[in-house]
């Protein structure tokens, strides 16, 4: 952590200082400046014929994702699959610096809208609420809920910074609003932090054990520099520390938080959650929906206890507060709970006998030989024995959650 | 991860994933109006009209086994145009021979199911190649052909298909040649907007085949093609296996019941105090105002 963030300190410092150069020197022109910061040539490397492509970095990538898959399946840890998640956004005046382009509270806008449909994509029966930290106080923008339609609209029409941002305001009006959420559900709290500092009216130690008895997980992603309030925070309640470098790295760090996270057994206790499997209301008819409250023909579905209209799944009735959810909601879960295994690295050899080592990929077919008909990098899957190429193996991990060679064996299966 | 919706498509230039049912078991038991063959004959039309549609168009031919899957037919590997037909059926043919020689217990009863999550995944994988191929890439769809009931212990696999499909756009079109509905397919149409149908006649297989499923993706927006059925999304309990419209879920596994127990018999956690949603509405109720 400390590392990334001197890197991070270092990268801006020696910008800040060519920056200045240039201005001062040769003065260069906007379009100048963008290719002198962006240093597009560095992506590009010359091959043995002499043309220019991008850098290789399909390795580079793959050992990324590995790294990632092992983390996520170290052990066959319980994950807490009903979250209640509250980002927090700073607002203040620390996010209208232009480090990021265009500044950091549009880039921090777009990754919050690609967190949240990857969020609701993974975790289907879980919620999401908005916060903003701004002019030392905390708004909540948009309550608990599934729908992340509604969430980004309100995120985009308040796109305003000014004032300081206060962590003890926004931690204690997190903290009376997770209070109300079922004993079952996972109290989680993202905090995206532009500032370096925090105004509070009070002892923030104090709001932080709160967090801690009440057992919200709290992480923070900094934008600037690494403070030792939000480490310690993290620390505390059981959350991820970092402090992202680029967009890219931002991106990187935000996505972490949509798989759901090993669940920590004392944190929420395991219940029975009662809910409905509505129907498909009867196409053609005309009936009221209790969401929206207009008249509606056909489509929606209808509660099963209280009989109210409602346009989309998952919900809750508004009328009964039954939770309405169907079948492929649940089965959406399902990959979290049942993990493939990784697969294993099968290092190139060029003696061993090549009737042993399938010459394509089981999966789709590619060819596994690198030019020059040697050998390339493969994997295999250790229960099937199946031989796959690398973007296969990303595919199937991060996307799929089936080995095509396990599915497609009778006997492997039963085994 | 993401969706690939910003991808340039070629208009209407299709990758079409075939996935047959060989399952001998189902072939054996369904009466004589469709003999193996006989759907072979209509399938290669079908296939060939295909290619001839459009010069790109690609062709990929997935056999769904009893025992395992494998590919088929490749129309961008093939060479030589004049034995298309010659060769799909020769690896038809070893394909066919390889799968019995895979099966060990003798006495099946009844048609049993072919490994549909096999082939979809594979058929899937081929599609993410396609994907990484460049930004201009025929337009891909996967086209079921099933008649073996569903598995149930495929369930999981093929809903984790359904969605991976979906995040990727590609739409799963399903032909049942079966007795009975696939809810498996069904529910693959469903959730990625591609076609169910169930023909009536199945010695009119070619025409149901050329008539509905040769349209490509940009075109059915302009036909009326066959509706959605209603698909019944209600769950059945891990107990009874009774469809039910209300129910308990485990908080921590997922697993449905419909009843209230004291300990999940999936993952084995004890449930504290019977505590259900209707305590909880009340405080939720009494939120504060959001500042709008």
């Amino acid at each position: 952590m400390l590392r990334k963030e001197t890197n991070g300190e270092e990268r801006r410092f020696d910008r800040d200082e060519e920056e200045d150069e240039e201005e001062n020197d040769r003065g260069l022109d906007a379009w100048e400046r963008t290719y002198a910061d962006e240093r597009s040539w560095e992506s590009l490397q010359e091959d043995e014929s002499g043309l220019l492509r991008p850098i290789d970095n399909k390795t580079l990538y793959h050992a990324q994702y590995r790294r990632r898959l092992r983390t996520a399946t170290a052990a066959r840890v319980q994950k807490g699959l009903i979250r209640y998640l509250y980002i927090v956004i700073d607002l203040s005046r620390a996010a209208t610096e232009t480090d990021y382009k265009p500044n950091r509270m549009v880039v921090v806008a777009r990754q919050v809208e690609a967190f949240i449909r990857e969020f609701f994509d993974q975790n289907p029966l879980s919620h999401i609420g908005l916060l903003t930290l701004k002019d030392g106080v905390s708004h909540c923008l948009t309550e608990l809920g599934g729908s992340p339609e509604s969430h980004i609209k309100a995120l985009m029409g308040k796109l305003v910074c000014s004032g300081d941002a206060s962590l003890q305001n926004g931690l204690d009006l997190v903290h009376s609003l997770l209070n109300q959420i079922p004993s079952y559900g996972h109290r989680e709290v993202l905090i995206l932090y532009s500032a370096l500092s925090t105004c509070d009216p009070g002892d923030i130690m104090e709001t932080i054990q709160k967090c801690k008895s009440s057992k919200i997980r709290c992480s923070v992603i900094g934008l600037s520099a690494e403070l030792y309030i939000c480490k310690y925070l993290c620390q505390e309640t059981g959350g991820s520390y970092s402090v992202s470098l680029d967009e890219s790295h931002l991106k990187e760090l935000v996505l972490e938080h949509a798989p759901p996270p090993p669940a920590i057994a004392e944190f929420a206790i395991a219940n029975l959650i009662k809910m409905g499997f509505p129907q498909r209301a009867a196409e053609g008819v005309i009936s009221i929906c209790s969401c929206h409250k207009e008249a509606k023909v056909g489509g929606g579905y209808t509660c099963p206890r209280c009989k109210a209209r409602v346009c989309e799944l998952p919900t809750e009735c508004c009328i009964c507060g039954l939770t309405l959810v169907s079948s492929p909601h649940l089965a959406r879960s399902y990959h979290h709970l049942f993990p493939i295994t990784p697969f294993d690295d099968v290092a190139p050899t060029v003696s061993s006998d090549p009737h042993k080592v399938p010459k394509n990929c089981f999966g789709c077919q590619q060819s596994l030989l690198a030019p020059g008909n040697l050998p390339g990098l493969s994997v295999a899957c250790p229960k099937c024995k199946q031989h796959f190429c690398l973007d296969c193996d990303i595919y199937i991990h991060e996307s799929l959650h089936n080995c095509p060679g396990c599915e497609s064996f009778r006997h492997s299966k039963s085994q | 991860m993401t969706p690939v919706a910003s991808k340039i498509y070629t208009d209407d230039v299709s990758l079409l994933m075939v996935l047959i049912d060989t399952n001998p078991f189902f072939w054996n038991s369904i009466n004589s109006t469709l003999s193996f063959s006989k759907f072979l004959s209509n399938v290669l039309a079908f296939l060939n009209s295909i290619l001839l549609l459009n010069q790109l168009n690609q062709i990929v031919v997935i056999a769904t086994g009893y025992n395992s899957c494998d590919y088929i037919f490749d129309s961008a590997a093939s060479q030589n145009h004049n034995q298309r037909a010659e060769n799909l059926l020769q690896k038809l043919e070893d394909f066919v021979h390889k799968d019995e020689s895979l099966c060990r217990d003798d006495s099946v009863d009844g048609p049993g199911f072919s490994l549909l999550s096999g082939s979809l995944s594979m058929a899937l994988c081929y599609i993410q190649k396609v994907f990484r191929s460049g930004p201009l890439h025929p337009r891909p769809r996967i086209l079921c052909l099933h008649g073996s009931p569903d598995g149930p212990g495929q369930y999981v696999a093929i809903m984790n298909a359904i969605f991976s499909a979906q995040r990727s756009m590609v739409p799963i079109d399903s032909c049942i040649m079966g007795a009975q509905h696939s809810a498996f397919l069904q529910q693959a149409s469903y959730i990625t907007g591609g076609v169910y149908l169930k023909p009536q006649h199945l010695d009119g297989l070619f025409q149901y085949l050329s008539t509905v499923f040769a349209t490509d993706l940009h075109s059915r927006s302009f036909l009326q093609l066959p509706k959605p059925v209603g698909v019944d999304f209600r769950a059945s309990c891990f107990c009874h296996k009774n469809t039910i419209d209300m129910g308990y879920i485990c908080s921590v596994c997922l697993s449905i019941f419909c009843k209230h127990h004291k300990k999940c018999s999936t993952c084995g956690s004890d449930f504290g105090q019977a505590q259900t949603q209707d305590s909880s509405t009340p405080d939720r109720k009494r939120k504060i105002s959001v500042d709008k």
